[in-house]
């Protein structure tokens, strides 16, 4: 009574706030365990995995496994004087080893990625370990002159790093040099960022296309009665519950340079039976077949929102004098945005990771990043870079994704 | 009402509606609403009234007939060159504008000057008293806020003709009834003709000139709310139109504007023959609660009484409310006035009931 400011008690003397939280707890612990199983099959099959993958873009521990005296004896060197005697003597010695364990060809795939050429060099020097004597840097040199060469000693210490930001580093075109800096990589080895470039473009021209193809659909449908916006939805509908490949082939038989378009093309005088566009296997089949593709991602938020834009803000435009266009452009349009985004959104995440089409219709100049990461996990076994690549590609969504929020405002997205 | 048609400025000439080419929903309409009236369309959801509200605003076109508004033809004027205010049902504020730009919007499609326009928005939302909200969202306002706004909103650029399309219905009933008189003393004011339309028949008796009683697409009536109230010219709108108790019979004769009529029950009544003609017709009579008289001193001398047995007594402050069995009904009802000397019946008490002959009106079957 006399001390107001303390907190609320409840009749028998606790706090207000200990109570509450007593008589919601089981409530809470209901709802916990019925979300509990799900949560826990994606912790283990998605969380994790992903986590731990994403670790394999700043962390290998391959050559310092592998080549446990090399990586010692080299941590030490400071990579400006001449390699000592004593590493040589460890490379020789996890050389012996490595050969015997049947390991050299991993030590030498990891090296070799940080100079190319070099994977040669130590499987032949390799066969050869056994029998060398003292001093060793000699006998290196003797068997290949590249060991004098300090590039290789320094390839060897980049690729010694246990956590090393040189995958990174190679996803965004810099390479990290032995003393630790990094500097952009020769003009003739820069692809990953212009392949970002090239994602970000196909992406957003998808998504604009998408945007202007699914609008006055979805505009339509929302002012349409129910049973004929009902049919037009299943059409909408109708390419979701058909398979992704079999659109994708399809459009294969569309676009190819003897195929129902260029036909068409020919035949109405657009082309020449010579001279046909070519429309797939470049970039156009990829914006092609991923606009149609995704199309329906950008119409279904937006006619849900339409849906709930009353006809009447219209009426009462027009009502008080605007025309036709005023009252869509300063009445309707504003309304419909919360769907644009939520629209624009979708089809731009999902573009932006997307890997079937691209790989089918692509050609050269139609590939994503999601198609070289598909390279480094089965053609070049770089699962260190296909991680770095993937995690760039994520941080870079993330900060999308942030920006939209700022611009837009996340809360003023509406899926349905 | 002579001048009126002679004078009319929104004027229904045999104007006919179908949406789907099978049934008429407005079956030829005819109405002349002169300058300056206020007009209610009345009437059950479904009997053509917002269609004919959807016509005159240019929403709707008319399948048959013309809508002329002052002398002009207007079916072939798209709605935004109407120059016709309106008022919608759910008030239909843009949410992404304020409550200044709402208003100042169909000024700027006017192409109004922006001096001219604040000045306008100014004074129009002085006129509603809410002056203070211009740069409130829609949202953040009461519904009574935003039903005023709606309303500066649809006078702004100052239109002759202003249609209203149910805009009380979502307010209780208190702030209807306030609403209800700024509404009209705002018309009146301003010398605006307002075409309203409601379901709500106090609503309809307590603002309007005159009301048109809409039933399946034709209008049984219209006149202005006392004639309506007192001589319905048909049982639709005796039932529609307030409280009334029906009794049916048939007419034995008519004379002296007097028609004799014997209920079903055998019982003799005197009244007034509004749409029977000769004796032998079946009629519906009807009898307004507050008319009906069971204190046999008030009663006229001469008038024809009924029996009547008490049912239920139902005490409503203001008035008690009393429903009876008479001639078979059980749903007789009589209200009388909550007086100091008012005696409070009893149910299974036996009484004597009766009206002026002129109350009791014979109607059609």
């Amino acid at each position: 009574m006399t001390d107001s400011s303390g907190p609320l008690l409840a009749v028998d003397g606790t706090p207000l706030k200990r109570k509450l939280a007593q008589s919601m707890f089981r409530s809470r612990a209901r709802a916990f365990g019925l979300a509990l199983p799900l949560l826990a099959f994606i912790i283990v099959v998605f969380v994790y995995p992903i986590l731990d993958f994403l670790r394999q873009s700043v962390y290998d521990a391959r050559f310092a496994t592998l080549m446990p005296a090399t990586s010692e004896a080299i941590a030490d060197w400071d990579g400006s004087t001449a390699p000592t005697e004593e590493m040589a003597a460890a490379l020789v010695a996890d050389l012996v080893v490595a050969k015997k364990e049947k390991t050299i060809g991993k030590v030498a795939t990891r090296v070799n990625r940080e100079l190319s050429g070099t994977r040669s060099l130590f499987t032949k020097t390799a066969r050869n370990a056994k029998k060398m004597k003292h001093p060793y840097m000699e006998a290196l040199i003797k068997k290949d002159k590249d060991w004098a060469d300090i590039e290789t000693w320094h390839a060897m210490k980049t690729a010694s790093r246990v956590y090393t930001p040189a995958y990174i580093a190679a996803a965004l075109d810099r390479k990290m040099l032995a003393d630790g800096s990094i500097v952009q990589q020769s003009e003739e080895r820069r692809i990953h960022v212009q392949l970002f470039a090239r994602t970000m473009e196909i992406s957003f021209l998808v998504t604009i296309f998408c945007l202007i193809l699914g609008y006055p659909i979805a505009f339509l449908m929302a002012s349409l009665p129910l049973r004929t916006s009902n049919l037009l939805l299943i059409l909408v509908l109708l390419p979701f519950w058909t398979s992704l490949l079999v659109r994708t082939t399809a459009w294969i038989a569309m676009l190819q340079a003897q195929g129902v378009m260029n036909d068409l093309f020919v035949v109405f005088g657009l082309a020449t039976d010579e001279d046909r566009f070519s429309l797939i296997y470049n970039k156009t089949g990829t914006l092609i077949a991923m606009t149609h593709i995704l199309l329906p991602f950008m119409i279904l938020p937006l006619f849900s929102v339409m849906k709930t834009i009353p006809p009447s803000y219209v009426r009462a435009a027009k009502s008080m004098g605007a025309t036709d266009w005023t009252a869509f452009w300063r009445v309707y349009f504003p309304q419909s945005v919360p769907g644009i985004g939520a629209g624009a959104l979708l089809v731009f995440i999902l573009a932006i990771g997307y890997y079937i089409t691209p790989a089918l219709v692509g050609g050269q100049d139609g590939q994503m990043v999601s198609n070289i990461i598909d390279f480094h996990m089965r053609k070049s076994l770089n699962w260190n870079l296909a991680a770095a690549l993937g995690l760039v590609m994520l941080v870079f969504v993330m900060f999308l994704f942030w920006v939209y929020d700022r611009v837009v405002g996340i809360d003023n997205m509406k899926l349905g | 009402m002579a001048e009126a048609q002679t004078k009319a400025f929104v004027e229904f000439q045999r104007v006919q509606k179908s949406y789907d080419g099978e049934v008429l929903v407005v079956k030829d309409l005819n109405l002349a609403i002169p300058r300056g009236e206020f007009l209610t369309m009345l009437g059950p959801s479904g009997s053509g009234k917002t269609t004919c509200l959807m016509m005159l605003a240019g929403f709707e076109t008319a399948t048959h007939g013309e809508i002329l508004l002052d002398g002009k033809p207007i079916n072939n004027i798209p709605p935004h060159k109407r120059g016709i205010g309106m008022v919608f049902q759910n008030y239909a504020l843009f949410p992404h504008m304020t409550v200044g730009e709402n208003l100042s919007f169909p000024l700027e499609v006017r192409k109004f000057g922006k001096s001219r326009r604040e000045t306008k928005v100014k004074r129009a939302l002085d006129m509603v008293e809410m002056g203070d909200f211009i740069s409130r969202r829609p949202a953040q306002l009461s519904g009574g806020q935003q039903q005023r706004i709606a309303l500066a909103r649809a006078l702004v650029f100052e239109p002759e003709l202003v249609l209203m399309d149910e805009p009380l219905g979502a307010l209780d009933k208190q702030l209807r009834e306030k609403m209800q008189f700024e509404i009209t003393d705002l018309a009146h004011k301003l010398g605006i003709t307002v075409v309203y339309v409601t379901h709500d028949q106090t609503e309809a008796l307590t603002m309007s000139d005159r009301v048109a009683v809409f039933n399946d697409g034709v209008i049984q009536q219209i006149a202005p709310p006392d004639e309506l109230y007192e001589s319905p010219e048909n049982s639709f709108v005796a039932q529609f139109i307030g409280e009334n108790n029906t009794l049916e019979g048939v007419v034995k004769e008519i004379k002296n504007g007097v028609a004799l009529v014997e209920l079903d029950s055998g019982d003799l009544i005197d009244c007034k023959p509004v749409n029977v003609t000769k004796p032998g017709e079946r009629t519906r009579v009807s009898i307004r609660p507050e008319r009906v008289e069971y204190n046999k001193d008030r009663l006229q001398k001469g008038v024809h009484t009924l029996q009547a047995e008490v049912l239920e007594f139902i005490y409503m402050g203001d008035i008690f409310r009393t429903r009876l069995r008479v001639a078979g009904n059980d749903e007789f009802i009589i209200k009388t006035r909550n007086a100091p000397d008012q005696v409070r019946l009893t149910p299974g008490t036996q009484i004597e009931i009766g009206w002026m002959p002129e109350d009791c009106r014979a109607l059609e079957a």
